[in-house]
């Protein structure tokens, strides 16, 4: 692995910022750490930086242990949450700023600023001040300042966190398109699960300041290892107890999630694969979502969450459907389990991501 | 009728306010020049250019200029450590700083005296090196400092605060020295703030009363600074010539309070443009 933790743990005061943290990255990787606020993950990005140092547990990067490396000397180019431009520097001055203080030749600095300004599209603004920049060039203008010094190791400190959604989505693609361009190894800190399934090829989720699981998006959202993850990523209602349902009696006792794919809608009693497991429910809201429609069900007091298709009989408010819940996620001992409906038994095959 | 009584509520405010600033500062001050010039400009001249005078003035000059640079080093160092590291005793210096605005002139002119004077162990022990601090310019240079010792660090603390640390941050990252990210990356965000807080601390260096008339004994040509020279001229019943050096001090305010202005209006447009 390019990118190596191991056995970190960092407090501040009463605060453990990180417990045990362990991974890898591989070179190349565009890795996020995701969690939500409080979790440890910027943390990490610190540590990693140099800007926090480990109460014990060691860094590596390229094999080498970085602990005792001095920030300036790790070859990590760093993107502030809020950018950071310097305010009293030209969009020139910002990007040349690594390779002055490095004292490189002027004519070198000039190349590659004007590569750079190339590369982030922004030819020509170079004599403009940060206060003179959208949102987005600020962005792009920070990428181009810690790309500059040509760093192994690019860190993204909630790089969007301070974009207007409209730009922000056009800003993930083109950051991400930019990073496998370039083949730069990168972590970037986010707290938005579309964000990181979206932009990462791998997501770090953190939680309490340990690492929950490693991953590629999609192997985090089929397969999550801990109850955790299953409820953080995607969209999940809590089941106090799974045995309430039909269905589910062997599992009484058992707490867990269901999310909107794990159930199929039916309005006419006719269609119903297995009238015993059915539930029925009502329509509490809905709300429309391009290619479906997003109900929110009232099921015996539980508030679930579905996924109905534009093409089949149109649903409202207060209707009566009935349901019927194929998977569960079961939580026991830390960890999860996918249960199927015993109703169903071995004879549905179908695996969920279907409407 | 709530209107009405509003712009009447406001008149009369605008009033109050003009009204007290006419007899309290603007009367004074016209009275100072009237005074000066009553007798002639011969006399007003001869007082001027008078050889204790020119000399009162020289060692005003010298303890504000180096009142002005102690202070702007000291101020810049505590202002930094105070935004930038978190320490044992951070709170308490942020109060120490404050003393000189709570104790009276006086009081810190008596405790140089005390500290550095005849009765202090202190005393033999620089005297064995001829330095002379108590009743000489370093002694007034001290009152001076002591007086002023707030005004940069005051100024400086809230805008390096609101600053935040991230830029500073990011150039370390990148490598760069203590020296450059002060002058490249901090310097600017504080320079109308320390221009500013510097016009200040020359114009109460300038007025320093108390503090150095205790410590300065009023030896004339050798420590005895314009506004002790006035009141000595005062009390021996030369009031034009004590005016005439008055309307100095007075001078030297009004061009400190217009070079304040341009400074605070300069700041604001720059702030308000572009660069920010």
């Amino acid at each position: 692995m390019y990118v190596n933790l191991e056995h970190i743990n960092k407090t501040f005061g009463n605060f453990q910022a990180s417990r045990d943290v362990s991974f890898g990255i591989r070179q190349g990787a565009l890795a996020a750490l995701l969690g939500p606020s409080g979790s440890g993950k910027t943390t990490i990005l610190r540590l990693i930086a140099g800007l926090e140092y480990p109460d014990s547990g060691d860094i590596r990067i390229d094999g080498l242990r970085v602990n005792d490396v001095e920030p300036a000397r790790r070859g990590i180019g760093f993107v502030f949450q809020n950018y950071a431009l310097f305010r009293y520097m030209t969009v020139f001055d910002n990007i040349a700023f690594g390779l002055t203080v490095k004292k490189e030749k002027p004519e070198q600095i000039r190349e590659r600023v004007r590569e750079l300004l190339e590369l982030i599209g922004m030819a020509g603004l170079e004599k403009r001040y940060p206060a003179q920049l959208s949102g987005g060039q600020k962005q792009r203008v920070a990428f181009a300042r810690a790309l500059a010094p040509n760093p192994r190791l690019l860190l993204l400190d909630e790089p969007f966190a301070a974009i207007d959604a409209k730009v922000r989505q056009e800003l993930r693609v083109w950051l991400r398109d930019m990073i496998r361009r370039l083949g730069i190894t990168s972590i970037f800190v986010t707290h938005d699960q579309d964000e990181a399934i979206e932009v990462a090829d791998e997501i770090i989720i953190t939680n309490h300041g340990r690492v929950e699981q490693i991953g590629a998006p999609l192997s985090l959202y089929q397969s999550p290892a801990t109850p955790f993850v299953a409820r953080f990523i995607g969209i999940s209602a809590p089941l106090a107890d799974i045995g309430v349902l039909k269905g589910f009696d062997g599992a009484s006792g058992v707490s867990g999630a269901v999310r909107p794919e794990f159930l199929k809608i039916y309005t006419r009693e006719e269609d119903l694969q297995y009238r015993e497991a059915a539930e029925d429910a009502l329509v509490r809201s809905v709300a429309f979502r391009g290619d479906s429609l997003e109900l929110g069900l009232d099921l015996r007091g539980l508030e679930l969450s579905a996924r109905y298709p534009l093409a089949k009989t149109p649903l409202s408010e207060g209707d009566a459907v009935r349901v019927l819940i194929r998977y569960v996620y079961a939580f026991e001992d830390g960890t999860v389990r996918l249960l199927q409906n015993e109703a169903c038994g071995a004879a549905s095959q179908e695996y969920f991501y279907s409407i | 009728m709530r209107k009405a009584e509003n712009k009447w509520g406001r008149r009369a405010l605008i009033a109050i306010s003009m009204a007290f600033v006419l007899l309290m500062l603007i009367t004074p001050l016209l009275v100072v020049l009237f005074e000066a010039f009553s007798s002639g400009l011969a006399l007003y001249w001869r007082a001027v250019s008078d050889k204790y005078t020119l000399l009162a003035a020289k060692l005003t000059l010298t303890a504000t200029f180096a009142a002005v640079l102690l202070n702007t080093a000291f101020g810049l160092a505590a202002a930094w450590a105070i935004t930038r590291f978190s320490f044992r005793g951070k709170g308490l210096l942020t109060t120490f700083i404050d003393i000189p605005f709570a104790v009276s002139p006086v009081i810190a002119g008596l405790v140089f005296i005390l500290t550095f004077g005849r009765l202090s162990p202190l005393h033999s022990f620089l005297d064995s090196y001829g330095l002379k601090i108590v009743f000489a310019t370093p002694g007034i240079i001290l009152a001076t400092v002591f007086v002023t010792f707030p005004f940069v660090a005051r100024e400086i603390i809230p805008v390096l605060e609101a600053r935040g640390t991230d830029e500073e941050q990011a150039a370390a990252l990148m490598g760069a020295g203590f020296f450059t990210i002060f002058r490249r990356v901090t310097f600017p965000h504080i320079r109308w703030a320390l221009l500013y807080s510097v016009i200040l601390c020359t114009a109460r260096a300038m007025g320093e009363f108390g503090a150095v008339s205790v410590v300065s004994g009023h030896l004339r040509g050798k420590t005895n600074t314009l506004p002790l020279h006035v009141e000595i001229l005062y009390n021996e019943y030369q009031f034009t010539a004590a005016f005439a050096v008055s309307s100095l001090l007075a001078a030297a305010a009004v061009i400190i309070l217009i070079v304040r202005n341009i400074v605070e209006f300069t700041a604001r447009k720059e702030g308000d443009g572009n660069v920010r």
